[in-house]
């Protein structure tokens, strides 16, 4: 009997790992990333031509950053390693990806889902506004290309990525003019005893924020958000704090309220889904292993519900072992015991994190733009959820094209569940979740795509002709 | 304990048809109660291409969608809205000699029924439109039909009846329907509803029923294989069908273009359905050899959704052969949209008049049954 093949989807921490376990236990592997080089987001590495030391790319990270570069280096060569690659469908035990400019499918016997996550974005006045990135897109755009969003930039959400992104511009020479988090100082201070649990994490944050303020890096705590301002593009943040207004003038704003997890492929893939109320978000039920209701299937790292990348890489591991255990690979055991008691205390770890930095609730005005894609403002969604008694975010999505645009809802999807919890008065669980829709990420129409038939996909026998809507 | 409700008609499906003819029977002054299982236009009323098309049908069709494309033009007036609908007038290519012999048939006879077409040829064609593919050798226009955003019309009309006064229950599955003595009795979910008619626009779940009042008929389940762009800028002037009917086309007012073809996977038993990666390319494939500067646009999405089909792909439309008071109206085998609004009013005359206007023989549910019975034609309705 050959042996099964495992195709991991991202090559970030979580997935590196996996790789490196079934590739350990001898077991055939394909990595499928849709970057040129792997790393995944947190620990990006720059194009070829870039030249910059690690310690200034990753910081305090940049240890991690090496092993994690040396461990794909290592395992990637032994796998079937497929870069730039997109994963878009997930059909019958398959995957649909394109590859240079074509559509391949791609065979599982069994999948680790490796997919990451994205900012928590909210629609606030002005988000739209050019100048406005997100808090993740403004990191990648440094660590990438050694470029800042802009001159005098403004930070803006929740989060500890707040900081910390904050911390990496300034150190790169950018002027960073306020760092205005929505979560007040008193509910750290309440977290702190918990936070300790992992003091070097903690020590990490609180050097961040006493290095900032040194410099003169305005940080504001309790801030309730107004709009982004400007014309075409941004020129200023206006908020309140202590029941104050107040403005700062900066010509881009990195936005995020956290994260959020990519869960496309495991839709598409038939999981089932449970509402989290620690991530606030629906998440793919997984069991000790990381194993989705579908068998063979499993998710690991943030793509799987938020943990951070130390987690990302002891889940994608613990993935990696749970799959060749399945296949008789046998001395595990130790490693694995290990690695969940590691887990369970970055668990208790980001728990703390929550409660410091909880997501705050910030109602869109009616004007606001709550799809952008598709420009939907909050009161022509919210006209259609009291209009047609609307209750579920898919038929909200039907009837007002939210969430219906090239980011397939992956920005405004729960910010819309959000709206319809609110204007249907249940909670947002009941709003439920976008479900996700090939492709996942676009398609270029080229002829180059797919060997087709001579005309084009054959209707039945004498049923063309009417058969046309 | 059940709630009960006592109606004159209930009706099994919130499909186009259904929410048309719940509109139309409230208008009349009918009480109706119409029981969906999902929420209304879900299915193949919510997922299709969105053609409101009358060019291309059987000529048995063609009274039915005239008639059907009067109403088009008033929804605003009916039910609140446009729907997005652009009477934008739709092309019918040919491909090949024989395709444009094909059309010049079809254009004599459905000048017969009152539709005029006009057809194009090869040199009009480059003229009028530079931006087709060159294997497109002629075509057929039909300046009246045009397209809609399915997603909002049977919500508008569903919305329409219940402001109207019809008892719309969305998410209300009905688990069986039986005759009782002169009634039919409905149990769906908390409810149970007592009708002296029972209107069957159950869509692909219609067979279901007709078999249970002892008429079962050989429908089959398809689905659409649909696809959109992101927004472009305004290119296809026309709806876009071809001869053969495996690529049709329409760029929405927003800019995106709405394509599909062939057949999607679907399960009527798990009521799931999904588009398919080798359907979905042969249709990029295709649609740009129809438009070739589609090349480089990006495919944002695709769905689609759950449809009957009948062997002869014609609708079963009126009276059952075995029970009196049931009224079908299913199977419309994937182009039933444009036709909803009519279907509405032909219900309300059954139902009313025990007769439609409408020529309905050649969708006559005996014709899968070698019946020489005479359909059930009700008297006409007294009130109450």
């Amino acid at each position: 009997m050959t042996d099964p093949t495992t195709v991991v989807v991202g090559a970030g921490p979580a997935g590196i790992r996996a790789a490196e376990a079934l590739v350990r236990h001898g077991l055939r592997v394909v990595v499928l990333d849709e970057s040129a080089r792997a790393g995944g987001q947190i620990y990006r590495q720059p194009p070829d031509a870039f030249e910059r030391a690690y310690a200034k790319r990753y910081g305090f990270e940049a240890r991690k950053a090496r092993a994690l570069h040396d461990a794909a280096a290592r395992v990637l060569p032994l796998a079937d390693y497929r870069p730039s690659t997109l994963v878009w469908n997930v059909w019958q035990r398959a995957l649909d990806v394109t590859r240079d400019g074509r559509i391949e499918r791609v065979p599982f016997d069994a999948l680790v889902l490796a997919t990451g996550a994205t900012d928590r974005l909210m629609p606030i006045p002005g988000w739209t506004r050019a100048g406005v990135y997100s808090l993740g897109g403004a990191q990648i755009a440094l660590k990438y290309q050694d470029c800042a969003i802009g001159r005098r930039i403004a930070l803006l959400g929740t989060g500890p990525l707040l900081y910390l992104v904050a911390f990496q511009y300034r150190k790169a020479g950018a002027n960073v003019v306020a760092v205005l988090d929505t979560a007040p100082a008193a509910a750290k201070r309440r977290a702190l005893p918990q936070l300790a649990a992992s003091p070097r994490t903690l020590a990490k944050g609180i050097f961040y924020r006493a290095w900032l303020a040194s410099r003169r890096v305005t940080i504001e705590e309790g801030v309730v958000p107004l709009d982004i301002a400007g014309g075409e593009r941004v020129d200023a943040v206006r908020y309140r704090r202590d029941g104050v207004e107040r403005r700062i003038d900066c010509d881009a704003v990195a936005l995020g309220f956290g994260l959020r997890s990519e869960t496309q492929l495991a839709d598409l893939a038939g999981c089932v889904f449970e509402f989290d109320a620690q991530d606030a978000q629906w998440l793919p039920r997984r069991d000790a292993d990381g194993e989705t209701s579908v068998p063979g299937v499993y998710v690991a790292g943030d793509g799987a519900g938020i943990g951070g990348a130390d987690a990302a890489e002891l889940w994608g591991e613990r993935v990696g072992l749970a799959i060749a255990q399945r296949h008789g690979r046998a001395g595990a055991d130790a490693r694995i015991a290990a690695i969940d008691r590691r887990l369970a205390r970055l668990a208790r770890f980001r728990a703390a994190l929550d409660r410091a930095f909880a997501i705050p609730a910030l109602p869109p005005g009616d004007d606001t733009v709550v799809c952008r894609c598709e420009s939907v403002r909050a009161g022509a969604a919210r006209a259609a959820i009291r209009d047609f008694g609307v209750v579920d975010v898919n038929r909200l999505k039907a009837l007002t094209r939210v969430g219906m645009g090239r980011c397939q809802g992956r920005m405004c999807g729960l910010a819309a569940a959000a709206l319809v919890a609110a204007e249907s008065g249940r909670d947002v669980a009941a709003a439920g979740r976008l479900r996700a829709q090939p492709p996942i990420k676009p398609l270029v129409m080229m002829p180059s795509l797919a060997p087709v038939p001579a005309r084009g996909p054959s209707a039945p026998q004498g049923a063309a002709e009417r058969s046309t809507p | 304990m059940k709630e009960r409700v006592d109606v004159d008609v209930a009706i099994v499906g919130g499909g186009i048809a259904g929410c048309c003819a719940a509109l139309r029977m409230r208008r009349s002054g009918l009480s109706v109660c119409l029981l969906e299982k999902g929420a209304v236009g879900s299915q193949a009323s919510g997922v299709n291409f969105g053609g409101v098309r009358q060019q291309g049908r059987d000529f048995a069709e063609l009274p039915l969608s005239r008639r059907s494309r009067e109403l088009w033009g008033r929804l605003p007036e009916l039910v609140g809205s446009d729907c997005e609908f652009v009477a934008s007038g739709h092309i019918k290519l040919a491909r090949s000699d024989a395709d444009v012999e094909a059309l010049d048939r079809y254009a004599a006879g459905a000048a017969d029924h009152g539709l005029a077409l006009e057809l194009i040829g090869r040199a009009r064609l480059r003229r009028d439109y530079p931006w087709l593919g060159e294997h497109v050798v002629g075509a057929s226009l039909a300046p009246t039909d045009g397209h809609a955003n399915p997603r909002l019309v049977a919500p508008a009309f569903g919305r329409a009846a219940r402001a109207a006064g019809a008892d719309v229950r969305e998410f209300t599955r009905v688990e069986e329907v039986v005759r009782d003595g002169d009634r039919f009795r409905v149990r769906a979910g908390a409810i149970e509803v007592a009708s002296t008619f029972l209107v069957n626009a159950a869509g692909a779940w219609g067979g279901a029923i007709a078999a249970a009042f002892g008429e079962p008929v050989p429908i089959a389940t398809i689905a659409p294989n649909m696809l959109v762009t992101e927004p472009l800028p305004p290119l296809l002037t026309r709806s876009i069908g071809v001869c053969g009917g495996d690529i049709y086309l329409r760029q929405v007012p927003r800019g995106n273009v709405v394509f599909g073809g062939g057949h999607a996977w679907v399960d009527l038993d798990q009521e799931r359905a999904r588009p398919l990666t080798e359907i979905s390319t042969c249709a990029m494939a295709e649609a740009l050899r129809i438009v070739p500067a589609l090349a480089s646009a990006l495919v944002i999405r695709s769905w689609t959704g759950i449809e009957g089909q009948m062997p002869d792909h014609l609708p079963v439309i009126g009276f059952s052969r075995t029970t009196p008071n049931l009224v079908h109206a299913f199977g419309f085998s994937g182009h039933g949209f444009q036709l909803g609004p009519a279907i509405g009013m032909i219900l309300d005359e059954l139902v009313r008049e025990g007769a439609s206007e409408s020529p309905l023989d050649a969708f006559d549910i005996g014709r899968f049954h070698n019946s020489a019975q005479p359909p059930h034609a009700a008297g006409p309705h007294n009130g109450g």
